[in-house]
């Protein structure tokens, strides 16, 4: 972009999320092509070590028996990721957890509160504050389960569900940001706002995915072991055993993986990279 | 009993192509079928352009062009921008506030270096305005950290308070940003206004393209000027008819939002002509504009004509260059309103597209009303419900907060005369009725905000309001309800302790 020039060196901040270190590993691993085990299981690490939640016994790529209602069990990849042109480009993101529900038009009121809105975003404490208040504005009547517990900082929950018209009302970016902070990684919802959505591309703080048809948040429950695959458009829900297409993430995944605008713009050359 | 606005709907609602919107069904099942029809594939905002196109060197093949579509080709210097396209777009105007600017300052710092400058210091405005008047501590450091930069980049619009006890004591601090643009003529046909807010959309009344982004997209523009856009189509409302005196722009666009529902326009644009909206003086069609985004639109705009030109006469000095829509453009869907049919309207919490009768409300008793914020407290908004006190004589039967979006409309409110008042302005009819006297002037509690904000609901109450959302805890409280209205609407239910139809006043 004409004009743009970074004159600084962007400070590892905190902002820098998994797929950065993701992105980061995989480039280490140059001209290796990287096998499915290692990325899934890396991608899974770096997850994990983020947010601070114990490691799965074993990780097993034989498919799962989607029919079994019970307890839910380890990670199961079911396929192998498509194979990467360049071996410095990540595989595509996949989470698992449990999931949390939302319905219909969730606006930023709900994820983010105004009066929390003094936090800036940009400062690395004031950034973890904001997580720890993600949601707390959905009425308690209909969302028993908060969001991030009482006394936790952040949420258990990576992956959230959620109706038509996520994150629709004001264009604070300190929502998408609230969510990312507390650790949730994708939204999978039926359609988003465009500023909620735009904002979470630039800031590349959680994956705003969409469905590919609708009502999947009425079939889901707060606490449902799922796992979403963005390589494979596809969201498994271990526990009730039903699965549901996704509409390609498309041109903002890359962004996202990147993590957010600055650095993708930096990565394709699109602004100059920051020299001392 | 259906209502007759209901009966006559099909005559008011005619939309061009085979939709459902002829149709009276409730909001969430428009809003499925509507997802059936639309055209809104949510596709990648934030790619670069891949093959960028240059207008054909055999010269470019005419075809028609909404105003939109002609704002943002001269901004991209592209021929024709066709909708869905993602362009590169040179900004004319940057404004934050004291919640997003502090953020996007953090951005800018970090991705261009902690010496960078800003792109232009004349093109930045920087209105602090939300959080202002109180003792939260964070909040007042974010002013300060929006002056520490403006000081350090020199920027040239920056409109600062610091006496916090008393907001005359600042000469230059106005107020609620979008109406500050406005009235200090950052506003300007034909532009590209950008804002950390999503009511940035405000100035599209004055034929521009504005619209509301976050810190990092802010943070990028700031640093380059430019910003990538995805072209949006157009929905046109066709508004004709003589304008009843007991409804405001307020009542046009809650009509509007509760026909296409809150996620209607999503990455649309929508154009308001016709005879209706030529009558309408710029205060509302900002209020028209300002709610775009409750339906979800990018932008929204109105033709400039000599009524936005007499209003930039004494505001503005630079040149500008108004664009309009060729006859024959497409717009994705037409939507012709014959206004004189219509009746003032309420959003029913908890959503903007909840839309129900003021006069099928009359039973919902409320505690309080507030008038005020860019959608409903500018000196048209408190005019007109002083009007509404004027004819009435009485006194307020539940507290009534009046919060003036700028230093300029409380002037207003204190010295100008209130037609058929003989001589009374403003201030002296909301004294007799019994209002609270006029807040110092900011958002206040239209977002609820700090704790210790004037007005905020820090209970469980029902509000009539002149703002422009009603989601759960919008004004403080998360089980609050607040009706949406216009300030007529909103000044009548202040007089009977219900929410109430205007025209029991007016008429």
């Amino acid at each position: 972009v004409e004009g743009a020039e970074a004159l600084g060196f962007p400070s590892h901040s905190c902002v820098s999320n998994m797929a950065m270190a993701a992105a980061a590993s995989a480039a280490a691993t140059v001209g290796a092509k990287p096998s499915f085990s290692y990325h899934a299981t890396h991608a899974l690490l770096i997850s994990r070590l983020r947010h601070g939640l114990s490691f799965p016994k074993r990780i097993s790529s034989s498919c799962p028996t989607l029919d079994s209602r019970s307890a839910p069990k380890p990670l199961p990849l079911r396929r192998p990721p498509r194979a990467t042109a360049a071996p410095a480009e990540t595989a595509p993101a996949t989470f698992h957890g449990p999931c949390y529900v939302l319905g219909d038009n969730i606006d930023t009121d709900q994820i983010i509160p105004a009066e929390y809105l003094t936090l800036v975003p940009s400062k690395p404490d004031e950034y973890e504050k904001l997580g720890s208040y993600a949601l707390v504005g959905l009425p308690s009547a209909a969302y028993t389960t908060p969001f991030v517990g009482p006394g936790a900082t952040r949420t258990r929950f990576p992956v959230i569900i959620a109706g038509a018209n996520f994150g629709c009302g004001s264009s604070r970016e300190h929502a998408p940001v609230a969510l990312g902070a507390a650790g949730a990684r994708a939204v999978v919802a039926e359609s988003y706002a465009r500023i909620f959505f735009r904002n979470s591309v630039a800031t590349g703080e959680v994956y705003p995915v969409e469905s590919e048809g609708v009502g999947l948040w009425k079939e889901c429950t707060t606490g449902d072991i799922v796992t979403v695959e963005l390589g494979e458009n596809l969201l498994v829900n271990h526990t009730t055993g039903k699965e549901y297409k996704l509409k390609p993430i498309g041109d903002a995944g890359p962004v996202i993986d990147a993590g957010g605008i600055f650095a993708y713009a930096r990565k394709t050359g699109m602004i100059a990279s920051p020299s001392n | 009993m259906a209502s007759p606005l209901m009966a006559s709907c099909s005559s008011i609602f005619g939309a061009k192509s085979g939709s459902s919107f002829a149709s009276c069904f409730s909001p969430s099942i428009r809003a499925h079928s509507l997802r059936k029809h639309a055209l809104n594939k949510v596709l990648a905002v934030m790619a670069p352009a891949r093959s960028p196109r240059s207008p054909s060197s055999t010269g470019s093949v005419k075809h028609a062009m909404t105003m939109t579509e002609k704002i943002l080709a001269r901004a991209s210097e592209k021929s024709h921008p066709e909708p869905g396209e993602n362009i590169w777009v040179n900004v004319d105007v940057l404004m934050t506030h004291d919640v997003c600017g502090p953020g996007t300052i953090g951005i800018f710092k970090k991705e261009f270096g902690k010496n960078a400058k800003v792109w232009d210091r004349e093109k930045i405005v920087i209105i602090p305005d939300h959080y202002i008047f109180t003792s939260d501590e964070r909040a007042n450091r974010n002013v300060d950290i929006l002056r520490d930069f403006c000081l350090e980049q020199n920027i040239k619009y920056f409109y600062d308070i610091k006496d916090l006890g008393d907001f005359r004591a600042n000469p230059d601090y106005k107020g609620v940003c979008h109406i500050a643009l406005a009235q200090e003529g950052h506003c300007r046909p034909g532009e590209v206004l950008l804002g950390t807010d999503s009511h940035t959309c405000t100035a599209g009344a004055f034929g521009q393209f504005a619209t509301g982004i976050g810190n990092t997209d802010a943070g990028f523009v700031m640093g380059t000027g430019k910003i990538l856009l995805k072209v949006p189509p157009t929905l046109r409302f066709i508004l004709d008819g003589e304008m009843p005196n007991y409804l405001l722009a307020k009542d046009l666009i809650l009509q509007i939002i509760g026909e296409i529902t809150v996620a209607g326009a999503t990455y649309k644009s929508m154009e308001f002509v016709g005879s209706t909206i030529e009558g309408l003086n710029m205060e509302e069609r900002m209020t028209l504009c300002n709610m775009v985004v409750e339906a979800g639109g990018k932008n929204g705009v109105v033709p400039a004509d000599e009524t936005t030109f007499k209003y930039l006469e004494d505001k503005n000095s630079k040149n500008f260059e108004p664009v309009y829509s060729d006859d024959n453009a497409r717009f994705i869907q037409e939507y012709r309103i014959d206004v004189s049919k219509l009746e003032p309207l309420v959003a029913k919490p908890h959503s903007p597209d909840n839309r129900a009768l003021a006069r099928e409300c009359k039973d919902v008793k409320i505690d309080r009303v507030y008038i005020g914020s860019c959608t409903g407290g500018k000196t048209e908004d408190f005019f007109a419900s002083a009007k509404v006190f004027l004819a009435s004589g009485k006194k307020v039967k539940v507290p009534t907060f009046l919060v003036p979006a700028t230093q300029k409309v409380w002037m207003d409110i204190y010295s100008l005369p209130v037609p058929g008042s003989g001589g009374k302005t403003c201030s002296q009819i909301f004294e007799e009725a019994g209002c609270d006297v006029p807040a110092s002037p900011s958002c206040g509690a239209c977002l609820g905000g700090p704790r210790d904000t004037y007005a905020r609901m820090n209970e469980p109450q029902v509000c009539v309001s002149t703002t422009n959302r009603n989601f759960p805890g919008r004004m403080g409280h998360r089980e609050g309800q607040i009706y949406l209205a216009s300030p007529y609407t909103a000044a009548a239910s202040a007089l009977t302790g219900y929410v109430a139809d205007p025209r029991d006043f007016l008429l």
